[in-house]
């Protein structure tokens, strides 16, 4: 029966960018165990020869004509943004201190 | 005629009200802005109106009815959108502190031909936060209330959507179905909703929960004012790679030729799997009595089984969040949205945090409760070790519920069921039990798996409560007219037995201020 534990809550929440709580980590780790218990089941449904469905309109290769058309400009594209800067995305460093 | 009787008609209604002069979109807009003001105030299914935008909307469309030029049946009808759906100039928030006052540069493809069509954008609706939820409580701006009972949820994710049309705040509402967020909503309030065929209605600009499951659709009091409506929104979109390609079906044509509610040589399946156990007495008794009107109009009545089912639930709560952890991955805190600068232990900001710190701190600031559980479980289903044992298994079972619903219709037309299987829940009865809310979806998972159209339309009220009873039809993947003929046929039936719309049994809300 899977469980999950604290340690892979946080660890999940690192993968997932999210800074979690103590408190947060404390309730979210047993609602968690309690939703993959539920859907555990499914682990023994289909068989091998089963296809998998991960679209329910199968359509490949959508093309469309290559025309130019108008787009967003640079002001309407930043006009969202936390932080512009010379008409560009302005974000916080992205590398370490010693890089 | 006084503007509250104006705002309680049917689209269809004053769509022929504003053909002949009767009425004009601005004293239309006027009156659901009035009531809107006047209701909203405990209904909440507003997150943000705008008056002088649908006013302005208004008199263009009167202007160009004066010029004998109308842009579409519907010119001049006033509706609401749920806040999922991109409307340029307009907050967009998704229910959300992430987007809390982005203003998108763009609109929806659904949005864009709303306007192209005349109907005035009354304002945005109130959802659970990113459409994850069945109740509107996990919005972050506060619940919206049932106006049936205002201690009850209104269903969800749209409920703000389904509730505005209750209230008769507006005549039409655009919803966004990726497990029942239409259907489910429109049962617990009595209304009526449709999610189309997956791939009818264009994605474009709708924000992205689970992008193979996501539809966006109508949301009305009648079953001819949903099929109105599907017809300005739908059909092909080149912006939506996954738009089909195809003319829609005849839907209001359907619906019209439904209302002469005779069903003889319909072929109705009643799903095994979609009753009995797990369902309250009185919907399963509303169900029961609206399948015996439709054999009394001449249908064929067959029970099918569709044993895959039972694993939709399931199967839907691990490609749902897989989907979701990696759509959600844009909300980074660098394009747009919220940006929150993170704290070290002594609680003064960092320094110069990086950029990674910054997300971190974001989306634990921006992101509520279920929102931050489905990421992690998407993010688990996703993990090497478990894909094949999760991922991988729900995608095959995908493929059994659409043989299971492949061997259906070989049996039947259309296929039915009770939408939700409860009526209307107190607000905060569920929120700590994310399992038992999950459990409302039930019966609505499964059209969203295989793609197939679904509609709810009103059945009744619960004898042991006295709350609205959702009946739901479900139609091969493009034959969206069924939905509507089947829909119109009961609909016609059950108002025959009412002596009018479930609606009017309504309990009359309490009017603030503006009484005119």
């Amino acid at each position: 029966m899977p469980e999950i534990s604290r340690d892979e809550v946080a660890h999940l929440a690192t993968l997932a960018r999210i800074e979690l709580s103590d408190n947060e980590l404390d309730h979210l780790a047993p609602q968690l165990s309690v939703i993959l218990e539920s859907i555990a089941s499914i682990a023994e449904v289909a068989a091998a020869d089963i296809p998998p469905t991960s679209h329910a309109v199968p359509l490949t290769n959508v093309f469309r004509a290559d025309e130019p058309r108008p787009s967003l400009t640079a002001e309407q594209a930043l006009s969202g943004a936390p932080e512009s800067e010379q008409q560009r995305f302005a974000v916080p460093r992205i590398l370490g201190d010693e890089q | 005629m006084t503007a509250g009787d104006l705002v309680r008609r049917s689209a269809a209604d004053l769509a022929e009200a504003l053909a002949s002069g009767e009425t004009t979109s601005v004293a239309l807009t006027q009156a659901c802005l009035d009531r809107i003001g006047a209701v909203d105030g405990a209904v909440h299914a507003f997150l943000h109106v705008d008056a002088e935008g649908a006013l302005a909307q208004a008199a263009a469309s009167d202007a160009r009815r004066a010029a004998g030029a109308p842009a579409s049946a519907l010119d001049g009808v006033p509706i609401a959108v749920k806040d999922v759906l991109a409307t340029g100039g307009l907050p967009t928030t998704c229910g959300s502190k992430i987007l809390e006052g982005w203003v998108p540069p763009y609109d929806a493809t659904v949005v864009a031909r709303l306007k192209a069509a005349g109907l005035p954008i009354l304002g945005k609706t109130n959802m659970d936060e990113f459409a994850m939820g069945s109740s509107t409580e996990h919005s972050a701006y506060g619940p919206t209330h049932n106006p049936w009972d205002l201690d009850r949820i209104p269903g969800g994710s749209g409920g703000g959507s389904a509730a505005a049309v209750a209230a008769f705040e507006a005549p039409l509402a655009i919803g966004t179905d990726t497990g029942g967020s239409i259907r489910q909503p429109g049962a617990v309030t009595g209304t009526v909703g449709v999610k189309p065929t997956y791939g009818g209605v264009s994605r474009y600009g709708l924000v992205a929960m689970a992008n193979s499951l996501d539809q966006a659709g109508p949301v009305t009091r009648t079953v001819l004012d949903s099929a109105l409506l599907h017809e300005v929104i739908g059909g092909h979109d080149p912006l939506d790679s996954t738009s089909i390609d195809q003319p829609l079906p005849a839907l209001v044509e359907a619906a019209r030729l439904g209302a002469a509610a005779d069903m003889s040589g319909v072929r109705i399946g009643v799903i095994r799997e979609l009753g009995g156990e797990g369902y309250q007495a009185g919907v399963q008794q509303r169900f029961d009595e609206a399948v015996q009107l439709l054999v009394g109009a001449g249908a064929e009545v067959v029970e099918v089984s569709c044993p895959s089912f039972v694993h939709a639930l399931a199967a839907y709560y691990l490609i749902m969040p897989s989907e979701a952890s990696s759509n959600l991955a844009r909300f980074d805190a660098m394009r747009y949205g919220l940006r929150v600068l993170p704290e070290g232990p002594d609680g003064l900001p960092l320094a110069s945090p990086s950029a990674e710190e910054v997300m971190r701190a974001t989306r634990d600031a921006g992101f509520g409760d279920e929102v931050k559980r489905r990421i992690i479980l998407g993010t688990y289903a996703l993990s090497s070790g478990y894909y094949d044992a999760y991922y991988g298994q729900a995608q095959k079972v995908r493929t059994l519920i659409s043989r299971d619903f492949a061997a259906a219709f070989e049996k039947a037309d259309v296929l039915v069921s009770p939408t939700a299987p409860t009526t209307a829940f107190r607000i905060g009865e569920k929120l700590d039990d994310p399992l038992a809310m999950y459990l409302n979806d039930i019966a609505t998972i499964p059209a969203n798996l295989a793609g197939v159209p679904g509609l709810s339309l009103p059945a009744g009220l619960a004898p042991e409560d006295g709350l609205p009873v959702g009946f739901q039809v479900l139609a091969p993947a493009l034959a969206d007219d069924r939905l509507y003929r089947v829909g119109a046929a009961l609909e016609a039936l059950l108002e025959k037995e009412w002596g009018g719309p479930l609606l009017e049994q309504a309990p009359a809300l309490a009017e603030e201020g503006t009484a005119r």
